[in-house]
């Protein structure tokens, strides 16, 4: 393993200096003894696993955390930050990974929140529009000033906050997670920002759980584990094996052992061959949302749906999880033909849908992480049959044990967890209410390397014992890794339906981008 | 012995029970006899203390309701208006019987004004849950309308009812205590043991703090809506009634006037907020205990009566402030930096 601080130093003095940096909650220590540094016109990839301290470090330097001791220096001055406000007049601006606009305003109103231009004691709306819209240009970006923020997709609202964030002539620029959210292209749209922002001198801080783009886009790494420091590198130095190593602090042999035996592809299961599918989907469709599909869903198989952002991979999820119904076709489980008006119809059903948008539609964050693991199964028996206390501590227990959820207790608020582990308490919910077809909506975005190995590993074990998943994700890896078969999507459509057997990245890539159907054998032709 | 300190200062009920004790001590050294209780000829209890727990009834009742509608992320405005038609109607069935001294023309009077409110209430539920129109414009629609629907009712007079079993239920006593704290007393018992006991509570939080993602799990959310704002109608009903006995007499104009102002701010001195979610009936208690008291404490310390909003709205704001988050993650940094004080200095190097 290379030597903790092995980067020498620029030139220039640091813009930023963390020294010694700790703070606990109760009963965890998030931050112990960090130190941290950044330069003008650096990228600076922060990398951890859940629960490293990234978000906390990162709380500390913008102010929203108060740290226990440890020192902060900005342009060679010692600083204190008792609120977010400070440490953006300081020239710190941060944009989150969950987009902190206010979508029932315009984009204008929220590129310049807090620092509309003033005449006359009111607002300029005129210079404001102005404004926005030279913002918007100098990113490149086609968006109308005057349209409200809820109309536009969340890559573009991530876009937009980023805009915010350079009007604020930051000297640094924290971007937690900005790519989560983007498809390809628009990955490369920001990293066309970021790189000229670099010029302009901005020392930026970049997190993110795509090892490709971070080596494509930072200078610099500093890595956490467990709230301690374990190094800083300079990127091209740093071996990608030595990186993950680093991260995850085992020996790496067992995630290797992991993807060999995923991608071995040893399980024989030909669900089309003799066994009744599922589900059988003919010409499900919702306007405006997805064009008519054809799907089968054998028992056991795992069905991948590959597309870009956009493409209706989700909307074709929600339609078979009952969160949103069809305008037309139809649905047959088992053989027998159902209606799904709401997700409760497809629980009945043992149709378990896990949302994409893990916060807003997924965790109950108040509830703590027994309530969230039982709720699907408590709201299936009905109010008046409450799974009694002994039973819900066996089940929340196992599940902890079983999913390696993260957690001081059963008892702690959901949202004191991080995205990872909030992602398992997830699963963790529906796995109890034991599905025949389990939908994954992205169930690995956000979150780090570990867990989402973990997280692969579970559902080809699910898929071994007989359940059926429909796996969808952005990481086309993921897709091949886990699939028997995949279902492209594009703009809407269903674009191919392919046994996985000798795809490979670029061949998925193919028909995302063009959409030519290969002489392969389409199976999901059930009518 | 910090660490207990220290905890019981972090308590969620710790600022409102502080407040009650409070305003019970200034009473007592008001009044020295304050917390003294007698047994009366009729054998019935009697002092300042059975009157708070029995004037207080009304409020607290309705505050049981309004706290898991509040957790639902709802609020009902109406329960004021509620009472009043209970109220009317209880009293327009007894004065319109020959016999009003008669229990069971009394009881299908109380049934009926039970019944109306429960269509209120679905009418409440239907506004939120099925129209989706905020709970705040939903509710007062009502609010405006059922003292109009209260009128209606008594035609606009003031019904003085001459009933001994209809005033029983304001201003009788069983085994010497009131009969309106003993029907307060069951109802937040039966509220708490309804919704904890079963999986109502737990459903109830769900849907008031993530209404999608309960959605997506499968919880009825529509069904729990309608439960909520039904049962607080049929509380706000009881309590209409206990309200209307104890005057004798049906008020559309004011019976229940700005009850529902006290009943939320019941529910926020117990600790609930208003943003739904995690809800304590045993805060709701302690608050409407609160509220009662500072009624009395008015009289006791002799505020004269123009300054009595004004005192209330001072305590009301003080608990309100020294439970609001700020204070709280004040008090929790506090209580950090005097248990951390030992510096941990450690080896932080690779691996």
């Amino acid at each position: 393993m290379p030597d903790s601080v092995k980067a020498p130093v620029p030139t220039q003095a640091p813009v930023v200096e963390m020294t010694d940096i700790s703070i606990s909650f109760p009963g965890v220590k998030a931050l112990d003894g960090v130190d941290f540094r950044m330069f003008p016109g650096e990228v600076h990839s922060l990398m951890g696993e859940n629960g490293a301290g990234k978000s906390t470090l990162i709380k500390a330097l913008t102010g929203v955390y108060s740290v226990d001791s440890g020192l902060i220096r900005l342009g060679g001055e010692h600083v204190t930050f008792s609120e977010p406000a400070q440490a953006q007049a300081a020239g710190i601006s941060t944009v989150y990974q969950e987009v902190n606009l206010l979508g029932n305003l315009t984009v204008a109103e929220n590129v310049l929140l807090g620092r509309e231009p003033r005449r006359f004691g009111g607002i300029d709306w005129r210079a404001m529009r102005r404004r926005a819209a030279e913002i918007l240009e100098g990113l490149s970006l086609d968006v109308d000033p005057n349209s409200l923020l809820n109309s536009h997709s969340l890559a573009v609202q991530q876009l937009v906050a980023i805009a915010r964030a350079i009007d604020i002539k930051a000297k640094v620029l924290i971007l937690d997670e900005p790519t989560s959210s983007l498809d390809l292209e628009e990955v490369a749209e920001l990293f066309r920002v970021i790189r000229s922002l670099k010029e302009s001198g901005v020392a930026i801080l970049f997190v993110s759980h795509f090892l490709d783009q971070v080596y494509e886009i930072s200078d610099r790494l500093t890595v956490l584990r467990n709230g301690q420091l374990v190094g800083e590198y300079l990127t091209p130095e740093l071996l990608r094996i030595d990186l993950v190593q680093a991260m995850i602090g085992k020996e790496l042999a067992t995630l290797d052992d992991l993807e060999n035996k995923v991608h071995s592809g040893e399980r024989d299961v030909a669900p089309t061959d003799g066994v009744a599918p599922f589900l059988v989907a003919s010409g499900i469709t919702r306007k405006g949302a997805i064009a008519p599909v054809d799907l089968v869903i054998g028992a056991g198989e795992v069905v991948g749906l590959a597309g870009l952002l956009g493409s209706g991979r989700t909307e074709v999820a929600r339609l078979i999880g009952g969160v949103d119904r069809t305008d037309g076709g139809q649905l047959e489980v088992q053989g027998a033909t159902i209606k799904l008006r709401t997700p409760r119809q497809a629980i009945k059903h043992r149709i378990a849908y896990s949302s994409e948008n893990r916060r807003a539609e997924g965790i109950v964050d108040e509830l703590s992480v027994r309530d969230n693991v039982i709720l699907a199964l408590q709201a299936d028996r009905g109010w008046f049959r409450p799974i009694p206390r002994k039973r819900q501590d066996e089940l929340a227990a196992s599940y902890i044990e079983a999913l390696n959820i993260k957690t001081p207790s059963a008892d702690t608020p959901v949202r004191n967890l991080s995205g990872g582990n909030q992602q398992k308490v997830l699963l963790a919910r529906w796995l109890a209410i034991a599905p025949r077809l389990l939908i994954l909506d992205e169930p690995t975005r956000g979150i780090d390397v570990g867990a989402k190995a973990e997280i692969q590993k579970l559902v080809y074990s699910l898929a071994e014992n007989g359940m059926s998943v429909l796996f969808i994700s952005a990481e086309l890896e993921e897709v091949l890794r886990l699939s028997n078969r995949i279902v492209v999507l594009r703009d809407r459509q269903k674009v191919a339906d392919l046994l996985n057997d000798g795809l490979d990245v670029d061949d998925l890539l193919a028909l995302i981008a063009e959409g030519v159907t290969e002489p392969e054998p389409v199976t999901g032709a059930a009518s | 012995m910090k660490q207990y300190v220290g905890r019981a200062f972090t308590h969620r009920l710790f600022w409102p029970v502080a407040m009650l004790v409070a305003l019970l001590a200034i009473n007592v050294i008001a009044v020295p006899g304050f917390l003294v209780i007698t047994v009366n000829a009729q054998g019935h209890l009697f002092g300042s203390v059975i009157d708070i727990v029995r004037n207080g009834a009304p409020t607290l009742i309705i505050a049981v309701g309004m706290t898991l509608v509040i957790a639902t992320r709802g609020i009902d405005l109406s329960v004021g208006s509620v009472c009043a038609i209970a109220g009317a109607v209880a009293c327009s069935i007894i004065l319109g019987s020959p016999n009003p001294d008669d229990p069971v023309v009394v009881g299908i009077a109380v049934l009926a004004a039970i019944g109306l409110s429960l269509l209120m209430g679905l009418w409440n539920g239907f506004l939120v849950a099925v129209l989706g129109i905020q709970p705040i414009i939903a509710t007062l629609i009502l609010m405006t309308a059922g003292r109009g629907i209260a009128m209606l009712i008594t035609e606009g007079n003031i019904l003085t009812v001459e009933s001994a079993p209809f005033k029983f239920l304001g201003s009788g006593f069983l085994l010497g205590i009131p009969v309106a704290t003993i029907i307060g007393a069951v109802i937040i018992t039966v509220a708490a043991l309804l919704t904890r006991r079963t999986a109502l509570g737990l459903l109830i939080e769900s849907v008031g703090i993530n209404p999608e993602a309960s959605r997506q799990a499968g919880v009825r959310a529509r069904g729990l809506l309608f439960t909520v704002y039904a049962f607080c109608a049929v509380l706000a009903a009881i309590a209409g009634l206990i309200l209307t006995s104890n005057q004798t007499a049906a008020d559309a104009n004011n019976t229940g006037l700005f009850i529902e102002l006290d009943a939320i701010l019941a529910v926020v001195l117990g600790g609930t907020s208003l943003n739904g979610g995690r809800y304590s009936l045993a805060g709701t208690l302690v608050g409407a205990l609160v509220i009662q008291t500072l009624v009395t404490t008015v009289y006791t310390v002799g505020i004269p009566p123009i300054a009595t909003m004004v005192f209330k709205a001072a305590v009301v704001t003080a608990v309100c402030l020294l439970q609001s988050e700020t204070t709280t993650a004040a008090f929790a940094r506090w209580r950090r930096r005097s248990v951390a004080r030992k510096p941990v200095t450690e080896a932080v190097v690779s691996q």
